[in-house]
């Protein structure tokens, strides 16, 4: 590493003193709270519904669902095919994948009277513990089978540690049906 | 009427009053105020929901009042909250500890003169609780108790963070007190006594301290005066900041390097003491500079005089002084929420090699003017 | 002497040692004669990539995926010398078409290019044949993780398929044994199952039919692959087509943790590895061990493991009041052990070891049993039929062990004088470990309940579990650390793959605590740990040689002549001598 010099400015003594400074900070700072509260600073009123007090958006009255960006990473589900087939074979690469180990898979075979037996393999179980879930997205990017997608809700509560858990059942109401992706298990193939 | 008995009531009355009614309240609103007013400066809305959550009984709208109860919640979610003690930590120390920098702060009040006097059954009350005659020697022999308690809080709490804290924050406390008390002789100089009701009462007859505009008016001496006075007031308004651990001098609590500081291990109530202790010190502190340099309760003008004569005109007064306190109180915030935090070097070359001497020059120079004047 | 070595050419030089020079990726090393190309390849530590070749079966050559270039050098005219160059080595002429390096010996001078050109494009193009009809289901397919064809296609596959046509459709989820499914779609054609099942199962049930891109393995029809060894075509199966119904869809194999360790269902110590996840076991294969068990184990051995998470395990100390077991702590349960066991005099005590523990926990039983005492102290013998491969007709894994440790030729024998005396009533009181005594020894419930005192070490209620007053929940097999002696007086070590369930402990440290409970003080020479209790066993008895924990070699060592040998190793010796298999 090189040492680079730095050379002190020289200050005068008026700038020594340092209480003009600080009136002039005191004055900038105070005409801003004028502006602000007039509503004219930068960012109000311009977007995302603001409350016209700064950018600061009035939560619960107002919300951002429709900026949401397409790319938006909400709460993961899994998604079923038109054909009401679960798309999840239970490979747990996303359970390999997520960092926070949020993801818990149990496999399970499909038995040989289902119309889907060809698949051999679904989830028994499939829970995502949402109070560690970090929305990262690595779960929807390693799917082979695009099942998992990360949704656009974001306003996940729950008043205990076990609503936090979404289940199977709980991830397909959430994530619904998508049509038209892998054409793997049709008997086209 | 008993003169002892009339004295123990209304002592006992305006302690209830001053404390529980008047500033306990300003405590309160003042963290909101900080919140509101840090919002504002910096593009943001701060609390604005807290109201009368009607919805909770059975009602269909709540009552919004744009976050004013928000203290009160903040209150009864600090007492409601487990109040944690670490296993760790020298509980008996650790528990006094938020008592100790409280108390003072609330001591204090009791020499500050609230207004002028009030009439009530014909007996006539000072609007003071205990009117002695060393008023500033008492607050600041009071007011440095309190750096007991932020070091005991930093030591028991056997956390490096906390140490750091409670050490920085005695040794700023220490060096700034030494410029506190020597600023503050100048004033005293000036009005020539101690007792905080008659200093007032001078600065109303005879103009503020730093506005001395009626009574005697503008002579020579006063404005030859103006000049050390405002030094001393610079010097005791910036040494109450490094006093009550305010930004730009909040390094014993300073997030940034120390986590919380010497409250890092506390929570719920005793968490809110040093915080009540922190504000209150505030309160009191803005409510010397009132009084030393602004008059305290006169509304100044010449007016004092008459409203001294109505029946109630004390309470004019303590409206007067409560309204100067506050715009003091906001001067605070306003002031935390501008300038940046010192580094602690230069905290203790402020305290040291400039307060220090200049307040001590200072004493010569005052002494020095009214010498040649007279 | 420098004039006639210096003069010497390689040739000669490794000819004196029965070697031969090869040059394998522009270097020259010496190997051998006889030696497969592709072990040659392995020797200078250049990764040639096969399917079909597998050093314990013949070589058929039938997956082409090690194909290499080799050269030779030129073959003199008649009359012609050979001419050396500087190095003392003949110009190497290499052949334009590639070998397969798994069914080729090396030969003097040859050279092997295991990169280059037309390696690579070879390799490329046997992959794209292999996928062509490979139904690529990784997702579901158990082998992704541990699977050859995944490996081989990222290291040396086109990454794409010119493949337009569709796929043949072949049986998928086939029952082909009460232990195996087969999915034909997944198979490349390498042939191991079936050599397996011929060569070394000697049961030949599996087998190709059809021919060219329909060729398909099948079993002989009305058969069913039924042999005790058919697992391990699991395990060789290079893609997911024969997988275990055991493991299937249990859990990806990448999340598992392999411990190593030794198979105690018999007395031949199968080395294994233990895949567990958490405190899980999910499935058990063998691990090489060219002395013990080849690359095999028994299907019965293989699927008879104990797991922390099973229902029936105990988790916590009992005693029995009134009847009833009731669960309580280790102080407790110690105490009441030691102050029930103190009421009785040292010839009305028997202490029953077992066969199935380890040195280290026999050893704290003998010194249990002087610390009582008593000397009686025995093991209980288990027989059962060999089958003339890996299953000893030994029953216990550690009865060589048992012998050196508690001193004694045959422990066994007492037993039955302590059966005896148990039922004359002449032993009021018994110690058991790890046995099962209605089980294994001839004793019944009601010889049991003559007994006035049991105290048992057991990881499971059973009958003798059940009969106990007092109960001490031991670990089992996979949850410990320790040595064995199998019956070819090879030392071996444990692993723990888990930890205990619940309260339960290690079984030396519970024998340790009684014995401290019983002697009230604990001396100084008290192992605290399970290498000190290893150390200070090596110090006592010579054979083990210093063989700590530490220090006993993963493949285990020797220690004691038995004059037992181990059939199907026997057997592997004879045909590796003909050269039918590498070894």
């Amino acid at each position: 590493m090189a040492t680079i010099k730095v050379t002190r400015p020289k200050l005068t003594l008026l700038e020594k003193i340092y209480l003009p400074a600080v009136i002039k900070g005191l004055c900038i700072t105070f005409m801003h709270a004028i502006r602000s509260m007039l509503g004219k600073t930068p960012g109000a009123n311009e977007n995302f519904n603001s409350s016209g007090l700064g950018v600061t958006m009035q939560y619960p009255e107002q919300k951002w669902d429709d900026q949401l960006p397409d790319y938006y990473r909400g709460v993961p589900a899994l998604v079923t095919d038109e054909e009401q087939r679960e798309r999840c074979v239970s490979c747990q690469l996303c359970e390999f994948i997520c960092p926070p180990k949020a993801i818990a898979i149990i496999p399970d075979e499909i038995e040989s009277d289902d119309p889907w037996a060809k698949v051999e393999k679904r989830p028994k179980e499939f829970d995502i513990d949402m109070t560690r879930c970090i929305y990262c997205g690595m779960c929807e990017e390693v799917c082979p089978e695009q099942a998992i997608y990360l949704r656009k809700d974001y306003a996940m509560t729950g008043l205990s540690r076990e609503d936090m858990v979404n289940d199977k059942k709980r991830l397909y109401e959430i994530g619904g049906v998508r049509t038209g992706l892998v054409n793997k298990w049709n008997e086209i193939k | 009427m008993d003169p002892f008995l009339v004295l123990v009531i209304s002592t006992a009355v305006k302690i209830f009053i001053f404390t529980f009614v008047l500033i306990l309240p300003i405590i309160a609103y003042s963290t909101y105020a900080e919140r509101r007013v840090s919002s504002i400066i910096q593009d943001r809305v701060g609390p604005n929901r807290v109201g009368i959550p009607l919805t909770l009984f059975g009602f269909k709208k709540d009552i919004p009042l744009s976050g004013l109860l928000q203290p009160l919640a903040d209150g009864l979610k600090n007492l409601l909250k487990e109040d944690l003690v670490p296993d760790h930590v020298r509980k008996f120390f650790f528990t006094i500890a938020p008592a100790l920098t409280a108390v003072p702060a609330f001591l204090t009040l009791c020499v500050i003169p609230f207004g002028s006097q009030i009439t009530v059954f014909g007996e006539s009350i000072k609007l003071v609780i205990a009117d002695i005659d060393a008023g500033p020697l008492f607050v600041f022999a009071i007011a440095s108790l309190s750096v007991y308690g932020i070091t005991f809080a930093g030591w028991a709490s056997n956390n490096k963070y906390s140490f750091l804290g409670g050490v920085r924050s005695c040794a700023q406390m220490i060096s700034y007190e030494i410029a506190l008390g020597l600023s503050v002789i100048p004033v005293l100089m000036v009005f020539g006594q101690l007792n905080l009701s008659d200093i007032v009462q001078h600065q109303a007859d005879n103009g503020w301290l730093l506005l001395p505009l009626w009574g005697e008016g503008l002579t020579t001496e006063r404005i030859l005066l103006l000049i050390p006075l405002f030094i001393s007031f610079v010097v005791f308004t910036t040494s109450i900041f490094a006093e009550t651990n305010r930004m730009p001098f909040d390094l014993p609590e300073c997030e940034t390097e120390l986590v919380g500081g010497y409250h890092t291990e506390y929570s719920s109530m005793k968490f809110a003491l040093f915080f009540l202790g922190e504000y209150a010190a505030m309160i009191v502190g803005s409510a010397l500079i009132v009084t030393l340099f602004f008059g305290g309760w006169s509304v100044g003008f010449g007016l004092d005089a008459a409203i001294s004569e109505m029946t109630f005109g004390g309470l004019i007064h303590l409206g007067a002084f409560l309204a100067k306190v506050i715009g003091f109180v906001i001067f605070f915030i306003w002031v935390r929420w501008t300038v940046p935090r010192f580094r602690y070097d230069q905290l203790m070359k402020l305290g040291w090699v400039v307060f220090f001497e200049l307040a001590l020059v200072n004493i010569f120079l005052t002494a020095g003017i009214m010498m040649l004047v007279n | 002497m420098s004039d006639s070595t210096t003069t010497q050419l390689p040739k000669d030089r490794a000819a004196e040692k029965g070697m031969v020079n090869v040059q394998i990726d522009g270097h020259w090393i010496q190997v051998p004669r006889g030696t497969r190309m592709i072990e040659a390849c392995k020797i200078a530590e250049k990764e040639v990539p096969h399917y079909c070749y597998h050093p314990k079966l013949s070589s058929p050559g039938n997956c082409r995926m090690c194909l290499v270039q080799m050269g030779m050098p030129a073959r003199p005219a008649p009359g012609e010398e050979p001419t050396y160059g500087d190095d003392g080595y003949q110009e190497i002429g290499w052949m334009p078409r590639p070998v397969i390096a798994c069914a080729n010996t090396v030969g003097e001078n040859m050279g092997i290019r295991t990169t280059g050109d037309l390696v690579e494009k070879c390799r490329e193009g046997v992959m794209e044949f292999l996928l062509i009809n490979h139904p690529l289901d990784c997702p579901i397919c158990d082998q992704a993780g541990e699977c050859r064809l995944q490996e081989f296609s990222v290291e040396h596959g086109k990454g794409e398929s010119r493949f337009k046509e569709d796929k043949v459709k072949k049986p998928k989820n086939v029952k082909i044994g009460p232990r195996i499914r087969l999915d034909d779609e997944r198979c490349i054609m390498c042939s191991r199952c079936i050599r397996f099942m011929d060569e070394v199962a000697d049961d030949p049930v599996l087998g190709f039919s059809e021919r060219g891109t329909h060729t398909t393995v099948g079993i002989y029809p009305g058969r069913e692959l039924t042999n005790n060894y058919g697992l391990n075509t699991v395990d060789i199966c290079p893609v997911g087509a024969l997988t275990s119904n055991d493991f299937r869809f249990q859990m990806r194999t990448w999340f598992l943790k392999e411990t190593d360790s030794i198979d105690t269902n018999c007395g031949t110590g199968a080395n294994i590895t233990i895949w567990t996840r958490g405190n899980k076991i999910f499935r058990i294969t063998p691990r090489q061990n060219d002395e013990v068990n080849s690359c095999w184990i028994p299907d019965s051995h293989r699927l008879s493991y104990t797991c922390p998470t099973d229902d029936d395990r105990l988790t916590a100390c009992l005693i029995k009041a009134d009847g009833v077991h009731e669960e309580t702590c280790w102080e407790n349960a110690l105490d009441a052990a030691a102050d029930a066991l103190k009421q009785y005099d040292a010839n009305e005590i028997a202490v029953i070891a077992s066969a199935r523990q380890t040195n280290e926990e026999l050893f704290m039983m003998r010194t249990l049993a002087s610390e009582l005492g008593s000397d009686r102290l025995a093991i209980v013998a288990r027989a059962q039929t060999p089958d003339e491969m890996l299953v000893s007709s030994d029953k216990n894994p550690n009865t060589t062990g048992a012998k050196l440790i508690l001193d004694d030729k045959n422990p066994a024998d007492k037993m039955d004088a302590i059966c005896e005396s148990i039922r004359s009533g002449q032993i009021k009181a018994i110690v058991v470990a790890s046995e099962d005594l209605t089980e294994a020894a001839q004793l019944t419930n009601e010889d049991l309940d003559n007994l006035e005192l049991i105290v048992s070490l057991n990881t499971s209620a059973s009958a003798t579990a059940q009969a106990s007053d007092i109960v001490f929940p031991g670990a089992s097999s996979t949850e410990k650390r320790g040595s064995m002696i199998n019956v070819a007086g090879r030392l071996q070590k444990l692993n723990a793959a888990c930890i205990p369930p619940g309260d339960a402990r290690v079984d030396w440290e519970a024998i340790r605590d009684l014995i401290n409970a019983l002697s009230g003080e604990p001396s100084n020479d008290t192992p605290q740990s399970i290498d000190q209790l290893s150390e200070i066993i090596t110090k006592s008895f010579d054979v083990l040689n210093d063989y700590t924990l530490s220090k006993i070699p993963n493949s285990g060592v020797t220690v004691i002549e038995t004059g037992v040998s181990i059939p199907l190793i026997d057997r592997e010796t004879a045909r590796k001598a003909t050269g039918e298999i590498v070894g």
